[in-house]
């Protein structure tokens, strides 16, 4: 393209408009209102979580008006990166799922969870003095918080729909738990994903009761699934990351959730005639950043693309 | 996958799946309906495979509902839906278009009536 025959952006709209071209100025960072930039979040006087708006090209974002202290942004990055990875796991089922409709079912998840990882790590970078992008994309295993559960392998759909039913449900009730929080923002969040995460588990136990209750193979294979997961269900009611913020009212006490996650399990075990494992639990350290061999790959693969090209925008 | 399954697939896919293929190829076809918001009617949509009802309203859900199409969603197995042969349009529409006397505007009020 000569740049003789066509004007630049700037002297076009400078012609079209007869006055400076400021459209296409990088906007400088004003108050009280400021956009948002590659994942930043704006800064605003009203507490809000803007839904993505079709069209609108605006970014999800949120706009915060605290500053969670570092505790608090610690706790948001643990449930950012449940998440995040559990995002990350489905999306390696984009066009590999057993049918079309189930492909697009369980990548839809994915993407519900990646849009509420967004928001918990905007947050977390806000306490952190850091973006959302760099949370994901330039930490180290070390660094993550997330769950052993949500970082197993999908297998086959039997151990797929196992892990999406044992994260969701305690998703849901963690969100639910989450609506009281004394932190605003987490409540505003979980009051957003909460109808997201009650779709997911409608849909995982749907697939489990009809596994379940199906023909000798699919029963196997559910059940198999599910005994591959347990190991990993004690470590997601481990209270001890967080005890001062349960206490103050901000985190909610996973331990408390247990019973309710049991008795809910159970129901939809009982109708998919499936049994409720006795394996012995793993030692998960995931939130002390101490990680399966899992997390290597997945991150491997979420990152290279980042950290092959930092600051690439497109 | 041998059973190629398209979400708004109108071929009949147990033609096109040779014999012996996956077990999955026994989904039945079901036809989607969705009320948007501002709607009165449901409008078709397209159409998916399912196992059962509820999964086919689930499916309906994740296929037809991505942004914000509707509110309301019927699914229909395809089997019980009877339509109309392209063949026969002739003689089923054709014979409505010149009979102007049953449309309300072909007739003029009389006037001695008020209120018709």
């Amino acid at each position: 393209m000569s740049t003789e025959t066509n004007p630049t952006p700037e002297t076009a709209a400078a012609q079209a408009a007869g006055h400076a071209p400021q459209a296409y100025e990088t906007v400088e960072p004003t108050p009280p209102v400021q956009p948002a930039a590659r994942g930043m979040p704006t800064v605003g006087d009203e507490l809000e979580v803007d839904p993505l708006l079709p069209g609108a090209g605006v970014p999800l974002t949120a706009t915060i008006t605290s500053v969670p202290s570092e505790d608090v942004a610690g706790y948001a990055l643990m449930l950012g990166d449940d998440a995040l990875i559990t995002a990350q796991r489905l999306g390696e089922l984009v066009a590999k799922g057993p049918e079309l409709e189930e492909d697009i079912a369980l990548t839809n998840i994915a993407l519900d969870q990646l849009g509420a990882a967004r928001m918990f790590l905007q947050y977390a970078g806000r306490g952190l003095d850091t973006t959302e992008d760099e949370l994901a994309y330039f930490r180290d295993e070390a660094e993550f918080r997330s769950c052993a559960l949500v970082e197993q392998p999908n297998g086959d759909f039997g151990q797929t729909i196992a892990k999406v039913l044992l994260t969701s449900l305690y998703q849901q009730l963690l969100y639910r738990g989450l609506l009281d929080s004394s932190d605003e923002f987490l409540a505003a969040v979980a009051a957003k994903s909460i109808k997201e995460v009650d779709y997911h588990v409608e849909h995982a136990s749907m697939w489990t009761v009809r596994l379940g209750d199906g023909t000798e193979e699919s029963h196997r294979r559910m059940q198999a699934g599910l005994e591959m997961m347990w190991p990993y269900v004690d470590e997601l009611f481990d209270d001890s990351p967080c005890t001062d913020l349960i206490d103050s009212g901000v985190a909610v006490s996973a331990a408390g959730l247990r019973e309710e996650f049991d008795a809910r399990l159970v129901e939809i075990l009982e109708t998919a005639t499936l049994s409720l494992p006795e394996i012995p639990a793993a030692r998960g350290q995931g939130r002390f950043g101490l990680h399966s061999p899992h997390l290597g790959y997945i991150l491997a693969e979420m990152q290279v693309l980042a950290r092959q090209h930092p600051g690439a925008t497109w | 996958m041998t059973n190629p399954t398209t979400a708004s697939g109108t071929e009949n896919t147990t033609t096109g799946s040779p014999a012996g293929s996956t077990p999955t190829g026994g989904w039945p076809l079901w036809e989607v309906f969705i009320r948007s918001k501002r709607g009165l009617s449901h409008v078709h949509a397209g159409s998916l495979h399912a196992a059962d009802a509820r999964m086919a309203l689930a499916n309906a859900r994740d296929l037809y509902t991505r942004r914000s199409e509707g509110v309301s969603l019927w699914v229909v197995p395809s089997e019980q839906i009877t339509a109309s042969e392209p063949d026969s349009k002739d003689s089923y529409f054709e014979p409505a278009a010149d009979k102007v006397y049953r449309h309300p505007t072909f007739y003029t009020r009389a006037e001695g009536v008020p209120h018709l």
